[in-house]
C-alpha cells in the first residue's frame, strides 16, 4: 500500500486546500466559500486515495459510501438549528468510530499476514483504537445528554475518580501488551499460533474498556458544561484521525487530523475561559446541571415587574437596545419574534444590537447560528468585549432567558461564579429582564440584577412575551 | 529519518499551524468552525478506503466497511449542515 508520488502531490493540494478554507473561516463574508473549499479538498483526496489504490471490490465500496453519503445528507438537510450541538455530537462519534474501524482493520491485517511488525506500528494502532473508541463512545453519551435521552444532570458514584484512572491504567496496559507483543513473529513463534488468535482477546478488551472509558467520562459532565465536552470531543476526533494517519502512513491523515486537533483544543479552551473553570474541573468537578439544583433565596427582596405594554414602551422610547439572549430564547424558540421586536423598534428609528456570551447555547457560537437563521444580520451579533465597551451608552438592555452570563456577582471575590466574564448589563440605563420567575440559573445562585432599580422584570413565557411584545411595540 | 519521525514532525508543524489559523475564526462562527472541522475529522474515510480496498479477509473487509460508512456520514453530513448554517450568515 504504498502511496504514489502523484498521490503525495495532490495529497498536499488537498492540505493547502484544507488549511486555507479553514482560513477564510475567519469572516462571515468568505466562511462559506472557505467551507466549499475544505469539501473539494476533502474530494480530491477521496478521488485520489481510489484511484491510487487497488480497489478489489469496488460495489461494496461504492456501496458504502452512497449508504453514508445519504444518511449524512438527510442529516444535515432535516436538522433543527437549536439540535446541532447534537448532530455534531454524534458526527464526531462516527468520525472516532471511523478512525477506531481503520485501526482495528489494520490489527486484523498486519497479525493475519503473519509477517510481524515492527514496535512502533503496534504503538500507533493502539493509540488510535483507544483515542478512536473513547471519542466514539463519549460522543454517543454527550448526543443523549444533549437530546435529553440521558440525565442532564452529572451522573457520580463512590470512587468515580478512583476507578476511572484504574481503568484507564488497564486499558494502557492492555495497550502496551498489545504493542508489544501482541503483534509481530515473536508471538507467534512462541505461542506456535497466528498472532490474531493471540491478539485478539487482548484487543477486544483494548476496545471494550476504551468504550467504558468514553462513556465514564462524559456521564459525570452536566448539561451546562456540554459546550467544553463537545469541543474536546471535536479535538478528540482529530486526533483519532491524526493517529490512524501515523497506523497507515498517511500524511493526509495527519495534517487534517491536527489541524482538527487544533481547532478543537482552541475551542475547548475558550470555553473553559467563557465559564471560568479549568478543564479538570469540568471534567472532574460534577458541577451544571440542566437546571437549577439548590434552592436560592428568592423572592424576598422586592422586585419591579412590567407587563407588555410597559415593556412595549420603554423599548420603542429608547435610542439604543442591546439584547442579550440565552439559551432560555432557544428554548422557546422565540428568537424569530424576537427579531420581528427588533425590526418594528428599528422602524422607529432605535439602534439594535445583540450581545453575545460565549457559552450561550450548548455549543461554542450556537446562539449566533440561531439569531443568523432568524434573519439577525451578522454585523449586529456582537461579542463580549465589544458589547461591553458599549453598555455605558446604552439606553435599554432586553435580557431574553439569560441568568447567570449577566449575573453581577460574579465581581464578587466571595461568589462561587467569581471570575466569570459576564455581560455588564447592569451599566445600562435600564434592564428589562424576559423570564419566567425569579428562580436561579445553572450556577444556583440568586441575581442580584433582578432586584436593582434599573430593572425591570417582565415575568412570563419568552415566546408567549414575545408575541404580546411585538403587539405592543407595533401600537406604542 | 524513519516514517513515524516523519509523522512526528508533520503532526507538531499541522497543529501549529492549525492553532494559527483557527486562532483568528470570530466567536460569531465558532459553530460553524466546530462542524466544518468535524468534517474534516472525516478524513478517516481515505484510512478507511485504502484498507478496504486491500481487504483480504472478511473481518477486515467488515471493519473497513463499517469505517467508510461512518466517515462517510460525518463527511457529507458536516460540509453539507456547515454550509446550511453559513449561507444563513447575511449582513443586510
Amino acid at each position: 500500500m504504498e502511496t504514489s508520488l502523484i498521490a503525495q502531490l495532490a495529497y498536499l493540494v488537498s492540505a493547502i486546500l484544507f488549511v486555507s478554507g479553514i482560513k477564510q473561516l475567519s469572516s462571515p463574508a468568505t466562511a462559506r466559500s472557505g467551507n466549499a473549499r475544505a469539501s473539494v479538498a476533502m474530494l480530491l483526496a477521496i478521488v485520489v486515495t481510489l484511484l491510487d489504490n487497488e480497489i478489489l471490490d469496488w460495489t461494496t465500496v461504492a456501496a458504502a459510501v452512497i449508504a453514508g453519503a445519504v444518511v449524512g445528507g438527510v442529516l444535515a438537510r432535516k436538522i433543527e438549528m437549536t439540535a446541532m450541538p447534537q448532530l455534531v455530537a454524534v458526527f464526531n462519534g462516527f468520525g472516532g468510530g471511523a478512525s477506531a474501524a481503520v485501526a482495528a482493520a489494520e490489527f486484523v491485517r498486519l497479525g493475519g499476514s503473519g509477517t510481524g511488525v515492527e514496535l512502533g506500528a503496534g504503538v500507533t494502532i493502539v493509540l488510535s483504537t483507544l483515542i478512536g473508541a473513547v471519542t466514539f463512545s463519549g460522543s454517543l453519551i454527550a448526543f443523549g445528554k444533549l437530546q435529553g435521552i440521558v440525565t442532564g444532570k452529572p451522573v457520580t458514584f463512590p470512587l468515580q475518580k478512583s476507578f476511572n484512572a484504574l481503568l484507564f491504567l488497564a486499558v494502557l496496559v492492555i495497550g502496551a501488551g498489545l504493542a508489544d507483543v501482541g503483534i509481530g513473529d515473536a508471538v507467534a513463534s512462541i505461542f506456535g499460533s497466528s498472532v490474531v488468535e493471540v491478539g485478539v482477546p487482548f484487543f477486544l478488551a483494548l476496545v471494550a474498556g476504551a468504550l467504558i472509558l468514553g462513556v465514564l467520562l462524559v456521564i459525570p459532565i452536566g448539561g451546562a458544561d456540554m459546550p467544553v465536552v463537545v469541543s474536546l470531543l471535536n479535538s478528540y476526533s482529530g486526533l483519532a484521525a491524526a493517529a490512524t494517519g501515523f497506523v497507515l502512513g498517511n500524511m493526509m491523515l495527519i495534517i487534517a487530523g491536527s489541524l482538527v486537533g487544533a481547532a478543537g483544543l482552541i475551542l475547548t479552551q475558550l470555553m473553559c475561559k467563557a465559564m471560568n473553570r479549568s478543564l479538570g474541573n469540568v471534567a472532574f468537578g460534577a458541577f451544571g446541571t440542566d437546571g437549577p439544583t439548590t434552592k436560592a433565596k428568592t423572592g424576598e427582596r422586592p422586585v419591579r415587574d412590567v407587563d407588555a405594554e410597559q415593556a412595549a414602551m420603554v423599548l420603542a422610547y429608547a435610542g439604543s437596545v442591546a439584547v442579550v439572549p440565552g439559551y432560555g430564547l432557544a428554548v422557546a424558540q422565540a428568537q424569530h419574534e424576537l427579531k420581528k421586536v427588533c425590526d418594528l423598534l428599528e422602524e422607529r428609528g432605535v439602534r439594535v444590537r445583540f450581545g453575545v456570551h460565549p457559552v450561550a447555547g450548548r455549543m461554542p457560537g450556537h446562539m449566533n447560528v440561531l439569531l443568523a437563521e432568524a434573519d439577525v444580520s451578522y454585523d449586529k451579533l456582537l461579542d463580549l468585549d465589544d458589547i461591553n465597551a458599549e453598555f455605558d451608552t446604552t439606553d435599554v438592555v432586553l435580557i431574553v432567558g439569560a441568568n447567570d452570563v449577566v449575573n453581577p456577582a460574579a465581581r464578587d471575590p466571595d461568589s462561587v461564579i467569581a471570575g466569570m466574564p459576564i455581560l455588564d448589563v447592569d451599566k445600562a440605563r435600564t434592564v428589562i429582564v424576559m423570564k419566567r420567575s425569579l428562580s436561579p440559573g445553572f450556577a444556583g445562585i440568586d441575581n442580584d440584577l433582578f432586584y436593582m432599580d434599573n430593572t425591570l422584570m417582565f415575568f412570563g413565557d419568552a415566546a408567549q412575551q414575545m408575541s404580546e411584545l411585538v403587539k405592543e411595540v407595533r401600537e406604542a | 529519518m524513519g516514517e513515524l519521525l516523519i509523522g512526528l514532525y508533520v503532526f507538531v508543524l499541522a497543529t501549529l499551524a492549525g492553532r494559527e489559523v483557527i486562532s483568528k475564526v470570530p466567536p460569531t462562527l465558532h459553530t460553524p468552525l466546530m462542524s466544518g472541522a468535524n468534517a474534516i475529522s472525516g478524513i478517516a474515510i481515505i484510512g478507511a478506503l485504502v484498507v478496504t480496498g486491500a481487504a483480504d479477509s472478511t473481518w477486515v473487509r467488515v471493519l473497513g466497511i463499517a469505517g467508510i460508512v461512518m466517515a462517510t456520514i460525518n463527511v457529507v453530513g458536516g460540509f453539507m449542515v456547515t454550509d446550511r448554517m453559513l449561507q444563513m450568515f447575511r449582513k443586510r
